[in-house]
């Protein structure tokens, strides 16, 4: 699973592809990790490379959303997320909890 | 016709990838289609992680054989391990409906598997450890 960050003037664009699993996850929350510890709590993440996301991913996903909304100070847009990976959201009861963009430049443009 | 092949895995977060290939080529031979063979992987690696967490208790301290018969009903993957029983009566559901806040994942690996597969069944067997079985059929008229 490879991360890549671009950092925006008002927001962070992340990118993750392959497979977000027990093996993988823990260099995807040290992505995110490295943007909220630079007091930056709006982010982007370009799921359209990721093929596969466990439990394990979600987690990391929950984490991240609750750091960033915490007192309001930004939050986490899912952008480009494929369908068998918002079926899994779905399952979980995840939909709700997030912002979704079909495009993830359209996100980072309205933050 | 039926056939039947078993792999043995280290219990490691690292095998899961190369279980997930493994399994995924049961799914085909098996003609499940795309949502079945995703079940399928989903199911799997959850179960494979609760192995590694809960009945080894942590990555390297035992194996996962992984077992799929392919017949004309569809998958069948039996895992099993060595480590501790599992009481999955014991893993509370998980909340789909808490706020943000109160939201977490525990409880959501078996929540999948039980949702993804037709049939999810746990053994333990003293002395020999725990076995889940867990069927995909094919959709009707594959």
């Amino acid at each position: 699973m490879e991360v890549t960050i671009k950092q925006f003037k008002r927001c962070d664009l992340v990118k993750a592809t392959g497979r977000i699993d027990s093996n993988t996850a823990p260099k995807l929350a040290e992505a995110f990790d490295g943007i909220t510890k630079a007091d930056r709590f709006r982010i982007v993440f370009d799921v359209s490379g990721v093929d596969f996301i466990s439990s394990a991913g979600l987690r990391v996903l929950i984490n991240v959303q609750k750091t960033c909304k915490r007192w309001n100070r930004g939050e986490l847009v899912l952008a480009s997320v494929p369908q068998r990976i918002h079926e899994t959201l779905d399952l979980a009861g995840f939909v709700p909890l997030f912002k979704f963009a079909d495009e993830p430049l359209e996100a980072v443009g309205s933050f | 016709m039926e056939t039947s092949q078993t792999l043995t895995f280290p219990g490691r977060y690292d095998s899961l990838a190369v279980i997930s290939e493994f399994v995924t080529s049961a799914a085909e031979a098996a003609n499940l289609d795309e949502h079945g063979i995703y079940a399928v992987q989903m199911a799997v690696d959850e179960a494979c992680c609760n192995i590694i967490e809960h009945a080894y208790g942590g990555e390297g301290r035992g194996d996962v054989e992984c077992s799929c018969r392919v017949n004309d009903e569809g998958l069948t993957v039996t895992l099993r391990d060595r480590g501790r029983p599992f009481d999955p009566s014991g893993v509370p559901e998980p909340d789909l409906q808490a706020d943000l806040e109160d939201r977490d994942v525990g409880g959501l690996g078996l929540y999948f598997m039980r949702k993804l597969m037709d049939e999810v069944r746990f053994e333990f067997m003293p002395g020999a450890g725990n076995a889940l079985t867990m069927v995909k059929r094919k959709e009707a008229g594959s």
